[in-house]
Order: structure tokens, then C-alpha cells, then sequence
């Protein structure tokens, strides 16, 4: 799928180095077969992507620093107390130390303090609808999953595509997300983490791309048969390229979108190469969410997902 | 007469199901034969299938558990097979929809008919040993609780060939499960086979927490409890407290198929993400239903091998009941991508963490028990070192995940799942192999070819990290979960790798199965007495196997490692006389039940009413039966007790 788009050599150069930075950090020393990586959640290209890496490299620095010494004195207790070995001292009724079950206790709730710490902070931080920091004003995209492709719509633009994603770059982009069908996630490893996507209920996700290229997107929850193809590539492009892009998509488009089209769309349940939109009318992302609303809009109901009371209450 | 189900619901035209079967018939085909020829019906009839036993039940438990693991690991192999070949967009040689059905089936079978009948079998055979009781609180409940596990497998190992198995993965998230995406009877097999073996793992549960508290040898407090019976007392409260969720969270999804109900669909003011949380309620306590009993065979091990007690008996009494309490406050974090916020995710991941704590202080204080000891490098303790290594290195990766914004990164790719079997292997396989190593020679009186135990441990270890070492890798390379084929080629080394490693744990257990039929063919010369490891807790202070009644006079405990104290002492350990002892009669009601069970469950599977309904009367009526039936029991005069040293 990928084939049809050129990569940016500039931008696999910038992941090049961006991964030559990481090779400096102890814990990747350990992983010599991620030497090899050039895309993935490693390979990060958005400030999103980043800071997600950054925190899994603090974890595991945290908690190596415990590991390593843990498996170290595993094997050298479990090779120096070996039954032949006569110059270990046999202490055949010694199992209790106050002090060393109080530093047993200690490490571990230190390691998780820290962690804990890390892990609000983060959680805040890099929450998925928090709005990034930027001076441009962001880009809307609203985004459907269907079985099995994923319908994007630019309601500024009024143009809508089936499987392919272009943003611009530098700029920050909200997606509002649902699902037409059952639970999907959408997932593009190299600028974001995932968010699932649900019928009759809104997620939102905050993604930007530092550099221009083409990233793997797919859905990362298991959905039925034509799952393994429900991919899409993700292309960020800049500003003047993007406004081409558009024009492009209008000039090459098979027709408009409107709720007849897309509920023919949603019906048909199969997997398929990108398509173009050049119009949308009318909320179809509204009429994509109401659907399976079985409730009218703010009515909410007793035990309804946090998510979908959060995107009602919310601010 | 038969529903739904027709001659067009076998699949005829699947050549590797068609042969899979056609394998099976003759295997089962083969087993008749012999019984007949051999004469053998009315044995196995009165020995084993209708046995109230607790330490025949706990072995036909781990029975179940052994021929599970082989079909469950066929399936592993198919689809590691499938990953190496489907490069490039390449369709591999399973087309998607047989391949969901085959890991739907791995997860399901491995959890809950390899891992779950594993670890309740070793709770079954050891708990009323080591705690000096003669069986457990209802032996008849016991025949049944297995009986009811072994009719689920059965429900699932017929999808094989009649009709198909779930398409889902192996919790049947909605709305995917629901009939409006499933319209098959694959979803149908799934929740009866759980339903049914769910109900047995339940009485299970409150079988033997009854035992533990009620049935304890005089003398022995709850805080001279050997440790596995400590994790053996935790997993069976976790089992009672999260298995009823299990069943109600089932029983809406089944009232959603069959009655168009609207629990979990996308319409009608369904909510699917309302399993998902009912799911994961009982999800999580199952992670530690399954490893904390295994933390116990380890505590064990430990302490036998390295001839002292185990360090911080304390602390690991309470960093288990620690556990215990935490595993019901972890749920969220099965899917903090669901967008819940930022306040309830950080809550989620950072009450996971604190699971880590108690967890790190067991592993510390197995560290501690080596220390000062004698260790002898027997099979068990292989397990033991392999496990602490493995686990650690597990349990990494588990506390990274619980970080939210990591897990946004992490969630749904192979690195979960090179996770989660980083600690199901290392743990609570791990575990259960070094439990079956330690107390085979209890159960059978002989023991196990060592050479061939350790070399099928070096499989295992060393094929568990060529098999999922990769499979981090590709999940920090964006390679997601349930793919059927994909189309960037620089995995295919990664999954060429992870194939071999499947292949090396393929030799670990034919190693295994060669060290089972070695040692039985050979076990004339190697008979053990009572203690062959140098034991420390009752179960070894009676025959090797123990007698039916385990134990002819009751042991008197006042401390923990009581069989330890008795030897370096020299004091005895019986408390009183040899006296008349009663013993539960055999009961076909567990056998008869899971008849009928099955034969109910395929009954609601392919819309037969009839035999749903025939069914629910038997039981009753067989239930009923057993109720009143007051010639229960028989009473034995055991032979005068030997010497306890």
C-alpha cells in the first residue's frame, strides 16, 4: 500500500539521527535487535509520538535499574549457594532479617513512587484530548471506521477520502473519532498512540507530524475478517503541498459525500483502495454518531462508558 | 431433531481440519480398542471416572490440562507458522477466517482448559495433603467441578469439526461477538464451553477455600499454613469473587443472542463497552487466580532445594493477600485507550504499579531463601531459577505498560502479547511444570527421568525467548496484534525468528512426553519413598502415592514446616491412635452431569431445544438423587502407622 507513496529521504535521514540520539541511552543498548528500526513507536515524527517514547525510556530506565541487579543476584545466589559448593556457608534455619525485609519492601515502593509520579504526570500531559500547544490554528479531521477501511472528513476543507490520511505538518490536528461498525482503534505508531474508536460515541486524539512522510496507519483492534487490511497511510505533507493535496482530491474525486453515501459505504463490508470525495453534505460525521445513538443527544444513561459521559459533560 | 446443524456445517472442504479430525477419531478409536481388548472399562470406570478422590481428581485435572496444552500449542504453531509465511501481502496458507478462528481458540483453550485445570489440579492433589486433611470439604463436588471443566473442552473441541469456532479472540469483545457480526455458532461454542467449565471452576473455588479453613490437621493455624496453601487459599477466594461476574457478563451476552436483548449491542441503547469493563472485573483477578498458586509451587521449591525454610514467611503471607485485594482494582487498564481521561487512566496504571511492589518482594524473598542455602539442582528448581529470571523481565514490560501514555503506544501490538506470555509462561507455566516435576513422584510413587525433565526445561526456556524476544521488537515496530498477513517485509525476520522458537518449545515438550513414557516404562527402578526430595511440609511425611485416606492418624502441627521440625528433631508427628475412618463412596454424578451438560450446551449451540431442556431435567434429577442418597460413605481400618521418619 505504501508503494504508491514516495518516503521523504530527509525525513528516514531525521529518524536516522533521531535514532542515533536514542542509541546513547543505556537501555537501548540492551536491545541491539531495535538497531534495525526505522518505523514503529521508536521512529517518532510528532511531538505526540515523542513524548510517548521518551516516557516508555524513563520506565525502563527506572525499572532496569532493579531488573538488572534482580536476574545479576539470581544467578550469582543460585550459582554460589550450589549444594557442591562447600565454602558457602549452609545456615540451614536462617529466614528472617527485619532489616533486610524492610529494604525488600523499601525498593520496590520507591521504584513505584517514582513511576507513579511519572505515570499522572504523563497521563495529563499526553492526554489524547488535550489540545497541542501551537500558534497555528489546528487542522479538524473527523474520522470513521467502517468494515474494513476508514472514512476521513475534512469538514473545513468539505472534502472527504477513504483510506488515506493527509495532514499538514507543523500543525496541530483533532481528530474526532466513531465507528460505524464494532470497536476499532486507530493507530498511527509513528505520530500517536492509539484511540479506540466506538459506534454511537466520540473519542477525540490530538496528533501533530514534525516531518513530512508517509506513516503506517492502520486499526490496531481486532475487528473481524478483513482486519489485517484495514490500513491507511498517513501522509503529512506542507502547507503548500497540503492545499495541493486538496485540490487534488476535489479534481480526482468519484462524487460527494452525503448520509446516502456513506450509509451504502458502512453497509458494504470490504476492504478497498483509497477514494475521493469532493464534497460533504450536510453533518455526516453527526449522522455517522447517531446511528447507533440509542439515546437523543445529552440524555445520559446509567452506566454509559466514562468516555462517552466525558465527551457529554465535559468541557 | 438436530437444530441448526446440518451435514453442510462440517467442514469438508478444510483439508487441515478434516485431517486434524480424522487423526483425533482414530486416536479415540485407538483408546476404545484398547480399553475393550485390555478389559479395561470397569477399571477406568470405577477408578478414576467416578472417583471422589482428591488426589485422582487433581490428577485428571492436570490430564486435561497436558492434552489441552497440545491442542492449544497446534494452534500456536499454525498461526506462528502463518506469520513467516505471510509476507508481503502473501495469503499464507490460513485464509482470515479459519486463522480468528485459531486464536480465538489458542487464548481460550490455553487460559481456560490448559492454564486454569493445571492450576486447580495441583491445588486438588496437594492442598488437603499439605495441610493433613484426608480429602477435601466435598468430594463429590470435587468429581463434579472437574467433570463440568472437562464437558467445556469437550464443547470446544467439537467446534473443530462441527461448524466453527469464535471469530473474536478469546474474550468475544461486542459488538463483534454480538449476532449482528457473529451470526455463527462460533461465539455459541464459546460461551457454553465457558459457562459450563465456569460453573465447575467456581465450586471448585468454594471447595477448597471450605477445605483450607475448616479442614486443617489439629494444631495448624492459619499462620503455620504451608505457602502454597496460603496462594492456593487466594486464588480460590479471587475464583469466588470474580467468576460469578464471569458467568452474569456471559449470560447478558448470551440473552443478547438468543433473546434479542440489548445488553452489549451497538443498537437499541446497548452499551459494548460495558463488557468490556464486566470482562476485565473478572479478567484481571484471573491473571492472579492463575500465579499466585504457582508463586506457592515456587515457595516450595525454594525452600526444599535449598534444605531451609522460606525467608520472610511473613511478608509472603502478606504481599499474597495484598495481591489478592489489588487484583479486583486494576481492570481499567485493559483499555485506557478507550478515552477515559487522564484522571481515571493515571488512578488505573498507578494502583497496577502497586501490584508490583508486593509482587517484588516475593521475587526478593526467593532471592533470600537461596541464600545461606544448599541448593540442589534438580528439575523443580530449574523451573524456579527460570521462572525468576523470565518473570522479572515480564513484569518489566508489565509496569511499563501501566504508564498510560506508554500503553497508547503499546496496547494491541505484539509487545502486549510478547508481554503477557513473557508472564503466563514464565509464571504460571513455569510454575505448573516445576509443581508437576515436584510432586509427580508423591502422586505415583516413581520418578522422572531428570536428564530428559532438564532438557526439556533448556527447550522451553530457551525457546520461550527466541519465540517472543522478536515479538517485543515488532511491537515497538508498529506490528499490531490478530494480523492474519501484513505487508512490510522488514518483520518477516523477526517472525522468522519467533517461528524457530515456537519450534524449540515444540522439542521441549516432545521432550516431555519422551520423560513421561521413559519414566513409566522404567518405574520399576525408580520407586521413591515417602520423602524423596527431603521434604519439609506433610505431604511428605505419608507414602508415595499416599493411601486413600492420606493420612492413617491425623498429624498434630505447631509450626510451620512441621515434617521438617519432626525429622531434625526426632519428635512424632501423628497426634493420635489409628482409628476407623470414613470415606466417601465413588459418585457417577459428576460423569453423568458433564453427559448431560454437553449434551445440553450443544443442545442451546445449534437450537436442538429439546435437548436443552432433556438436559435440565437430568441434571436436576441426578442432583436430586445424590442429595438423598444417604449410603454416601464406608469406612476403612487403616494399617497400623509406620514411623513418620
Amino acid at each position: 500500500m505504501l508503494k504508491n507513496f514516495q518516503y521523504d529521504p530527509k525525513a528516514v535521514s531525521r529518524g536516522m539521527s533521531a535514532l542515533r540520539r536514542l542509541k546513547k541511552w543505556g537501555p537501548l543498548a540492551l536491545l541491539p535487535v531495535l538497531a534495525g528500526c526505522s518505523e514503529g513507536i521508536l521512529a517518532a515524527h510528532g511531538p505526540v509520538a515523542a513524548e510517548e517514547r521518551q516516557l516508555l525510556f524513563e520506565a525502563l530506565a527506572c525499572m532496569l535499574l532493579v531488573v538488572v541487579p534482580v536476574i545479576l543476584l539470581t544467578l550469582t545466589l543460585a550459582w554460589w549457594f550450589r549444594a557442591s559448593n562447600r565454602s558457602a556457608t549452609y545456615r540451614p534455619t536462617w529466614s528472617y532479617s527485619g532489616r533486610i525485609e524492610f529494604i525488600i519492601w523499601i525498593i520496590p515502593l520507591l521504584v513505584v513512587l517514582f513511576l507513579a509520579g511519572l505515570s499522572w504526570s504523563g497521563s495529563h500531559e499526553l492526554d489524547p484530548y488535550k489540545a497541542i500547544q501551537s500558534n497555528k490554528k489546528p487542522l479538524a479531521v473527523e474520522v470513521v471506521s467502517m468494515d474494513w477501511k476508514w472514512l476521513f472528513i475534512y469538514p473545513e476543507q468539505g472534502i472527504a477520502t477513504v483510506n488515506e490520511l493527509v495532514i499538514p505538518t507543523g500543525r496541530p490536528v483533532n481528530f474526532k473519532l466513531t465507528s460505524a461498525t464494532v470497536m476499532n482503534s486507530f493507530f498511527i505508531p509513528g505520530l500517536a498512540g492509539q484511540i479506540y474508536t466506538m459506534a454511537g460515541m466520540q473519542t477525540r486524539l490530538s496528533v501533530e507530524a514534525d516531518d513530512a512522510g508517509a506513516y503506517r496507519g492502520m486499526s490496531a483492534q481486532f475487528s473481524g475478517d478483513g482486519f489485517s487490511d484495514m490500513r491507511f497511510n498517513a501522509i503529512a505533507m506542507n502547507d503548500g503541498q497540503f492545499d495541493a493535496w486538496v485540490e487534488h482530491v476535489r479534481s480526482n474525486a468519484i462524487g460527494s459525500l452525503n448520509n446516502d453515501v456513506f450509509d451504502l459505504l458502512a453497509r458494504t463490508h470490504n476492504v478497498q483502495s483509497k477514494v475521493y470525495y469532493s464534497q460533504v453534505e450536510g453533518n455526516v460525521f453527526e449522522h455517522a454518531l447517531s446511528m447507533h445513538r440509542a439515546h437523543p443527544a445529552g440524555s445520559a444513561m446509567p452506566g454509559m462508558a466514562m468516555s462517552n459521559l466525558r465527551e457529554k459533560v465535559g468541557p | 431433531m438436530f437444530g441448526k446443524l446440518t451435514l453442510h456445517d462440517i467442514p469438508f472442504d478444510q483439508p487441515i481440519i478434516m485431517g486434524t479430525c480424522l487423526v483425533l477419531i482414530i486416536a479415540i478409536a485407538g483408546i476404545v480398542a484398547y480399553l475393550t481388548v485390555a478389559r479395561k472399562w470397569a477399571w477406568l470406570w470405577k477408578e478414576w471416572l467416578t472417583t471422589v478422590d482428591h488426589k485422582r481428581v487433581g490428577i485428571m485435572y492436570c490430564l486435561l490440562a497436558a492434552v489441552m496444552l497440545l491442542r492449544g500449542f497446534s494452534d500456536a504453531i499454525m498461526m506462528r507458522s502463518q506469520l513467516a509465511l505471510a509476507s508481503h501481502d502473501h495469503p499464507g496458507f490460513l485464509p482470515p477466517e479459519h486463522y480468528d478462528q485459531v486464536f480465538s481458540a489458542h487464548g481460550t483453550i490455553m487460559i481456560f482448559f490448559m492454564a486454569m485445570p493445571f492450576v486447580v489440579g495441583l491445588m486438588n492433589f496437594v492442598v488437603p495433603l499439605q495441610i493433613g486433611a484426608r480429602d477435601v470439604a466435598f468430594p463429590v463436588m470435587n468429581a463434579v467441578s472437574f467433570w463440568l471443566t472437562a464437558a467445556g473442552a469437550l464443547l470446544i473441541n467439537l467446534s473443530l469439526g462441527i461448524g466453527e469456532f469464535a471469530r473474536t479472540g478469546w474474550l468475544a469483545y461486542p459488538p463483534l461477538s454480538e449476532l449482528a457480526y457473529s451470526p455463527g455458532v462460533g461465539v455459541d461454542y464459546y460461551l457454553w464451553a465457558l459457562q459450563i467449565s465456569g460453573v465447575g471452576t467456581l465450586l471448585s473455588g468454594i471447595n477448597l477455600v471450605t477445605t483450607i479453613l475448616k479442614k486443617r490437621a489439629p494444631g495448624m493455624r492459619m499462620m503455620t499454613m504451608p505457602v502454597f496453601t496460603w496462594t492456593a487459599l487466594a486464588s480460590n477466594i479471587l475464583i469466588i469473587a470474580s467468576f460469578p461476574v464471569l458467568t452474569a457478563t456471559l449470560g447478558m451476552l448470551i440473552l443478547d443472542r438468543y433473546l434479542g436483548g440489548h445488553f452489549f449491542t451497538n443498537d437499541g441503547g446497548g452499551n459494548p463497552m460495558m463488557f468490556i469493563n464486566l470482562i476485565w472485573t473478572w479478567g484481571h483477578p484471573e491473571v492472579y487466580i492463575l500465579v499466585l498458586p504457582p508463586f506457592g509451587v515456587f515457595s516450595e521449591v525454594m525452600a526444599t532445594f535449598s534444605g531451609k525454610p522460606l525467608f520472610g514467611y511473613r511478608s509472603m503471607v502478606v504481599a499474597t493477600m495484598v495481591i489478592t485485594l489489588m487484583a479486583f482494582t486494576t481492570w481499567v487498564h485493559h483499555f485506557f485507550t478507550m478515552g477515559s481521561g487522564a484522571d481515571v487512566n493515571a488512578f488505573f496504571g498507578i494502583t497496577t504499579m502497586l501490584i508490583a511492589i508486593p509482587t517484588g518482594v516475593k521475587v526478593f524473598n526467593w532471592l533470600f531463601t537461596m541464600y545461606g542455602g544448599r541448593l540442589v539442582y534438580s528439575s523443580p528448581v530449574l523451573w524456579t531459577i527460570g521462572f525468576m529470571v523470565t518473570f522479572t523481565i515480564g513484569g518489566m514490560t508489565g509496569v511499563l505498560m501501566a504508564v498510560p501514555p506508554v500503553d497508547f503506544a503499546l496496547h494491541n501490538s505484539l509487545f502486549l502479547i510478547a508481554h503477557f506470555h513473557n508472564v503466563v509462561i514464565g509464571a504460571v507455566v513455569f510454575g505448573c511444570f516445576a509443581g508437576f516435576t515436584y510432586w509427580f513422584p508423591k502422586a505415583f510413587g516413581f520418578s522422572l527421568d531428570e536428564r530428559l525433565g532438564k532438557s526439556a526445561f533448556w527447550c522451553w526456556f530457551a525457546g520461550f525467548y527466541l519465540a517472543f524476544m522478536p515479538l517485543y521488537a515488532l511491537g515497538l515496530m508498529g506490528m499490531t496484534r490478530r494480523l492474519n498477513h501484513y505487508d512490510n517485509p522488514a518483520w518477516t525476520p523477526y517472525l522468522l525468528v519467533a517461528w524457530s522458537g515456537a519450534m524449540l518449545i515444540l522439542v521441549g515438550i516432545i521432550l516431555q512426553i519422551a520423560q513421561l513414557i521413559i519414566s513409566i516404562r522404567t518405574r520399576s527402578r525408580r520407586r521413591v519413598k515417602a520423602d524423596p526430595w527431603n521434604g519439609r511440609t506433610l505431604e511428605w511425611a505419608i507414602s508415595s502415592p499416599p493411601p486413600v485416606y492420606n493420612f492413617a492418624t491425623l498429624p498434630m502441627v505447631d509450626r510451620i514446616d512441621p515434617y521438617w521440625s519432626a525429622k531434625v528433631n526426632g519428635t512424632p508427628l501423628m497426634s493420635y491412635a489409628s482409628e476407623e475412618i470414613e470415606l466417601p463412596k465413588n459418585s457417577s454424578l459428576g460423569f453423568l452431569m458433564a453427559f448431560f451438560a454437553v449434551l445440553g450446551g450443544f443442545g442451546m449451540i445449534w437450537h436442538a431445544w429439546w435437548a436443552a431442556v432433556v438436559s435440565l431435567i437430568a441434571i436436576t434429577a441426578l442432583m436430586a438423587r445424590e442429595s438423598w442418597d444417604e449410603d454416601d460413605s464406608y469406612t476403612v481400618s487403616p494399617e497400623p502407622a509406620r514411623s513418620t521418619r
